[in-house]
């Protein structure tokens, strides 16, 4: 059995810990969170020891693996800890508020060779995954542009309450939504994004933060695109992500449920005709031992458990040093804007 | 009491399309009015279909609204609310933070200990203030036929791997005293949580689930939930996502769906008079002919 400690029992932290509580080898051990609403009904209703103090916690429960499911600012205190007493964690994006926070995570990490994996759950939906595959097949020929968007309904109201509303804490459109489509777009080509701009990121509704963000992106292969993202979308019912890519020989346009691949010739070796072909996320998507809230949620967790059981420590699908691309890109977009 | 073979869901209703974004889209546009939503159910009530299986969505209270005031035409009519509508509560969270939400939807001041809310939250309660976001969602279905109440999906397996286990129960028990309803269950997780009525004595639990020809959304395996649907395990299944999202015919999905006999339903969503009229022929046809 694979020991699990969670840190910040949020919405994202709940669905971690629901999610791992279903792996047949994994016994989610404790939960450090200080709300108290949510420590009694851990103690009520679980047998999943509570702590307020995640050092206690660490110490008292040795775990093999640690979650870090707490605001952005307080990834680096955490995550350094738990890896100091020789755990596996597993953090929440955007990785870290600094850079230079962040290196020093990458570079514990290695020094005590231990499994570590960011929470980018895009890299493990099928129908990005196949437009990863087919685009290193080379299908579209070169690529010569490509467009991310992220819409969703988060903050339609003037005024919010959480931290996701304090720059301070790594709030903001940016770093919550923005955040996906970046580390998409790195992962989908395997280029870090090294520019940015034209960036602008008007407040709609939020006083502290932006609520959208809209840029030029180019990448290290001097690849450009656009990047479109909008918390503040009453338009769309939940989050709503996709990325298109463009080149001489076609184009590939990728939701979270379907895979478009527009071909100037036929591909026969793929079995693609030319024109629009369809793949659709039931043709895409393995089979999970437990499914909460998508197959996805679920292959993420999954992945860093078998990444542990298997002593892999190198070949994790979302390292902390694969996330600081992002964040490095973060912080680019931040000057652009000024 | 049997549940009808054949009952109708709501998502073509609410831009949920697990196939297509730009399909939910064009959704959303057509049933923009609640009208355009009533026009659908009389159709499929016209084909013979008498239930409605619908999340607890805001603009279910106006055709609750409809219903009640013609009850002559929907006297066989019958709701099986699913709740909560889930992304109401998950946007909430993210926005209000999780006390932030449980005021906001809370009926009465969860900070005054002169209400039910309050005396629950301050105890910290938790079957108490799970009764009270039960009343809340149900408010809407007053007058109205429920013979069946679920939990969501989402809400079901959530308490499942957290190990929650009592909420369920408990779940199970409110419905039947306050509303004389049979507890339901959606799940992705059919096998897990049959296992789990069995060990903590949820009798006979109505559990709703996807199942189809080519497995999607069906864990750990179709091979598992093939195995329960012929077992004599003690559980009254509802299939949903037969057509597996669309990746399937009409025909082979129900051909699938009805080999197993212990199916007591099939839920499905559609909204023209074509695609209700054969999904229903087909399931009444096939299942248990």
């Amino acid at each position: 059995m694979i020991k699990v400690a969670i840190i910040g029992l949020g919405k994202m932290g709940m669905s971690h810990c629901a999610i791992l509580g279903g792996h047949p080898d994994v016994e989610v051990v404790a939960m450090c969170d200080t709300d108290s609403l949510l420590q009694s009904a851990f103690k009520k209703l679980t047998h999943i020891a509570c702590y307020t103090d995640y050092k206690l916690m660490i110490d008292e429960t040795k775990p093999d693996a640690v979650f870090v499911v707490t605001p952005t600012r307080l990834h680096y205190e955490m995550t350094m800890y738990a890896m100091e007493k020789g755990c596996h964690v597993f953090c929440e994006k955007p990785f870290s508020l600094t850079l230079e926070e962040g290196y020093q995570m990458v570079a514990l990490a290695k020094v005590k060779n231990l499994v570590n994996q960011v929470g980018y759950v895009n890299r493990y939906f099928g129908t990005f995954n196949e437009m990863k595959r087919l685009l290193a097949t080379g299908i579209i020929g070169t690529p010569f542009h490509f467009f991310g968007e992220n819409y969703g309904p988060v903050v339609l109201k003037k005024k919010g309450g959480t931290w996701r509303s304090k720059k301070v804490a790594g709030g903001g459109c940016l770093m919550d939504y923005a955040a996906h489509i970046l580390d998409l777009v790195t992962y989908i080509t395997g280029q870090t994004i090294t520019g940015c701009r034209g960036t602008f990121m008007p407040s709609i509704f939020s006083s502290e933060v932006e609520d959208a963000v809209y840029s030029t992106l180019e990448l290290e292969n001097g690849l450009r695109g656009q990047l479109a993202v909008n918390w503040s979308d009453p338009v769309h019912r939940k989050a709503t992500t996709s990325l298109k890519i463009e080149g001489d020989k076609g184009k590939l346009e990728a939701d979270t449920t379907t895979l478009k691949i527009f071909l100037n010739e036929a591909n026969e070796a793929e079995g693609l005709e030319k024109g629009w072909n369809v793949k659709y996320i039931t043709e895409l998507t393995p089979q999970v031992y437990f499914n909460l809230r998508g197959e996805e949620f679920s292959q993420e967790d999954f992945h860093f458990i078998e990444c542990i059981k298997n002593g892999d420590t190198k070949g994790n699908r979302c390292t902390f040093e694969e996330a600081m691309k992002t964040d490095s890109i973060i912080h680019k977009l931040i000057n652009d804007n000024q | 009491m049997m549940m009808d073979k054949v009952i109708l869901g709501d998502n073509q209703f609410f831009a949920v399309n697990h196939l297509s974004d730009e399909r939910s889209r064009q959704q959303a546009i057509r049933f923009k009015e609640n009208q355009a939503i009533i026009d659908v159910l009389d159709i499929a009530i016209d084909c013979g279909v008498n239930t409605f299986m619908c999340t607890t969505h805001d603009r279910i209270a106006s055709i609750c609204d409809h219903v009640r005031k013609n009850p002559e035409k929907y006297k066989d009519f019958k709701f099986h609310p699913c709740m909560p509508y889930a992304h109401k509560y998950a946007n909430a969270v993210t926005e209000l933070g999780i006390i932030g939400t449980l005021k906001a939807y809370i009926p009465g001041n969860i900070l005054s200990v002169a209400s039910k809310a309050g005396i629950a939250y301050m105890r910290k309660d938790f079957p108490s203030l799970m009764e009270l976001l039960v009343d809340a969602e149900m408010k809407m279905f007053a007058g109205t036929k429920t013979p069946v109440i679920f939990l969501q999906n989402v809400i079901t397996d959530m308490l499942m791997g957290l190990g929650m286990r009592e909420l369920l129960v408990h779940f199970a028990e409110y419905v039947k005293k306050k509303y004389n309803a049979d507890a339901g269950f959606i799940t992705m997780n059919m096998p897990h949580l049959v296992d789990l009525c069995e060990e903590e004595g949820i009798k006979n639990p109505v559990i709703c689930s996807s199942i189809n020809k080519i497995g999607f959304r069906m864990s750990p395996s179709i091979e598992k939930y093939e195995e329960y649907l012929r077992s004599d395990k003690e559980f009254r299944p509802i299939a949903m996502q037969c057509l597996a999202a669309g990746a399937l015919g009409a025909q082979e999905a129900m051909e699938y769906v009805c080999q197993f006999p212990k199916i007591e339903s099939v839920l499905f969503g559609a909204s023209s008079r074509a695609h209700i009229q054969q999904n229903y022929d087909l399931i009444n046809s096939l299942l248990r002919p």
